[in-house]
């Protein structure tokens, strides 16, 4: 949390510094929404990261959710059945990864390498290289006012509150922290373990089922590359913001100013012209400051580490 | 054969005859060298993966470590195109050797799981490589001749060739399989992977374990990377490599590898490659889109660990 308002404020005064344009409120609300997916995604990164897990399969579950929902638009659905079946699309998609997780017992990373490849691969199965056009009447959700604010952006802040409260006021919340600490212990204090990887998981699939609705409905077309790497923007937000990668510590505040930090270096590196083969090395490189400085946070903290080379 | 290799070879064997069944053609020597011509890419960076993965790790930057040993070694033949061929894979080996250092360096001395180093790593290195190329894609004007004929030339076996690339990377296996198997270091990834702790109080050293299967995982992905460029005659920065850390984690699982770590074999590895070829081939021969090519992947990987799971269950149940 600290480290993250400290990048922050030096990534808002560089970016001030190299683009007179950028500090303009309205550009960059307008600029926002782009951010809205991946922002509703980090959310549940972070809750899947501190209970000691990780999802490498958001973008991928974005993406066939999205073709699915496209399809079933043209297909003539009602927006209001597209958007329900969109979310339980997503949510079940997050169920089967944690279903695999919690049951088998199957490390987390290798699971959802395989959802992250069999996910895509179905909206690739589904819709080939074709661009699905989504249907007037579902599209331009950023051009919609909430409270003076673009839609996309109101739904990402009352997300984040809940996500908040959830993590942090309630039970379910503490069992989330405390599996990430320590699963036996959890389980011997008679947590439910395997329910509640299995409901995280399932958040996490519900988020990026409504941010695939949304994506969709900005981009106007639903292709299998959609959300592609946008599970490494949502990891490095929620590391970023504070969370060990190994479970256990993290908050929402965090990860909401890492939001921010990635937006406004996203958006100053936009404006300044930079490649997005460069931004996407500039996150890499942000992903891999905040894990060291991270380690380096908790070997002076106190706490031991031994060299370890299981994967996650 | 022990178990894991029979499981690779069984899958094999079904496929190639269940596609032979159905379409004569696949036995033709055509259809078959197409399928070796798939193989040597696979087969080198599966040996890297496979180190790591004996260790319990994972390295998902091959592919751009690929891209950047492919573009770096045109962009040296490009400056001084009447250098030896055999000297492109010099360099390919090398600059894939610095950045598999970095991820090595970022695992054994920081510390840091190594899922999400090659995370940052995989975004990193292709950055590089744009950097190093400033965009620009090697083109086959810019590759010798000797280099690009490598995939299509060789020495012929009956009706087949079997290319000098195949011959490379079939030289590369056996050299992993003897490392593996025969070398001290060899032995002490394996055993490191299998319990770290008893490996700790053996005497071996974490750091230099890691140090190392990353340094080669990284060398043979940029080995890879020349082939990728002798095989398909350009490399493109943005496009090389792309998702082909998922194609080799999935023949590494499908040949039988504990994905978890400990357990492996370089002729399972080398099995589940070729089973991955074929699948490559059989796909477009049966006339079925290549689009599904992705989800084969992944519901590969998917049922390589729940299988050796189940399969583990009783012993499981112990540990935990």
């Amino acid at each position: 949390m600290r480290f993250s308002a400290i990048l922050l404020a030096i990534a808002a005064a560089l970016a001030a510094i190299f683009s007179p344009r950028f500090l303009d409120f309205h550009y960059l609300l307008d600029k926002s929404t782009l951010f809205t997916g991946t922002g509703l995604v980090a959310l549940a990164m972070t809750l899947v990261i501190i209970n000691g897990n990780i999802d490498l399969s958001v973008g991928s579950n974005i993406a066939l959710t999205g073709c699915v929902a496209a399809k079933l638009l043209q297909a003539g659905y009602p927006p209001i059945a597209v958007v329900l079946l969109g979310l339980l699309t997503g949510t079940f998609l997050g169920a089967l990864n944690g279903v695999m997780v919690a049951g088998f017992r199957l490390p987390s990373f290798l699971v959802t390498l395989g959802t992250m490849a069999a996910y895509r691969g179905a909206a690739q199965a589904m819709v080939g290289a074709n661009s699905v056009k989504v249907p007037e009447g579902f599209t331009g959700i950023q051009r919609q006012l909430l409270a003076l604010a673009p839609a996309p952006v109101v739904v990402f802040i009352v997300m984040a509150i809940l996500a908040g409260l959830l993590l942090h006021r309630t039970v379910f919340g503490r069992w989330v922290v405390s599996i990430g600490t320590n699963e036996s212990a959890s389980r011997y204090a008679g947590v439910p373990v395997e329910r509640t990887k299995i409901l995280t998981f399932a958040l996490a699939g519900l988020m990026a089922g409504l941010a695939a609705l949304m994506e969709i409905s900005q981009l106007e077309v639903a292709r299998f590359d959609l959300a592609k790497g946008m599970e490494l923007d949502a990891i490095t937000m929620a590391v970023v913001g504070g969370c060990a990668i190994t479970g256990g510590k993290g908050t929402i505040g965090g990860t909401v100013s890492a939001l921010i930090l990635v937006m406004l270096m996203k958006t100053a590196m936009g404006v300044a012209n930079v490649k997005a083969e460069y931004q996407l090395t500039a996150i890499g490189v942000l992903l891999l400051l905040a894990v060291l400085v991270g380690k380096l946070d908790g070997k002076f903290g106190g706490r031991k580490t031994r060299t370890s080379t299981k994967a996650l | 054969m022990k178990r894991r290799e029979l499981t690779a070879f069984g899958f094999l064997l079904v496929v190639a005859v269940g596609v032979a069944l159905r379409e004569p053609r696949f036995l033709t020597p055509t259809s078959i060298e197409s399928v070796l011509l798939w193989l040597p890419l696979i087969l080198v960076a599966a040996m890297g993966q496979l180190c790591v993965i004996l260790t319990g790790g994972i390295d998902i930057s091959i592919g751009s470590i690929l891209a950047f040993a492919g573009i770096g070694t045109g962009m040296v033949f490009r400056a001084s195109p009447s250098l030896p061929v055999p000297i492109a894979f010099l360099i390919g080996l090398t600059l894939g050797l610095a950045l598999g250092l970095v991820n090595g360096g970022l695992v054994a001395v920081a510390k840091l799981p190594p899922l999400i180093v090659t995370i940052g790593t995989l975004a990193t290195f292709r950055g590089l490589t744009f950097l190093l190329s400033k965009g620009d894609q090697i083109d086959s004007s810019m590759l010798p001749d000797g280099l690009t004929s490598l995939a299509h030339t060789g020495l012929p076996l009956g009706p087949i060739t079997i290319s000098y690339l195949l011959m490379i990377a079939l030289t590369v296996a056996g050299a992993t399989a003897i490392f593996l198997s025969l070398s001290p270091p060899g032995r002490a990834i394996i055993s490191w992977g299998s319990n770290s702790e008893a490996a700790f109080l053996r005497g071996i050293n974490g750091g230099k374990v890691n140090w190392l299967v990353y340094a080669v995982s990284g060398a043979t992905a940029g080995l890879a990377g020349v082939m990728y460029a002798a095989k398909f005659g350009f490399v493109n920065p943005g496009t090389a490599g792309q998702s082909f850390e998922l194609t080799v984690i999935a023949a590494v699982a499908i040949g039988g590898a504990k994905l978890t770590g400990g357990a492996g074999t370089v002729l399972g590895v080398g099995l589940g490659c070729l089973l991955l070829s074929v699948i490559n081939v059989a796909l477009s021969l049966l006339g079925i889109d290549a689009n599904w090519q992705m989800l084969a992947y992944g519901v590969v990987i998917l049922v390589a660990i729940i299988t050796d799971r189940l399969g583990n269950r009783s012993s499981l149940e112990t540990a935990k």
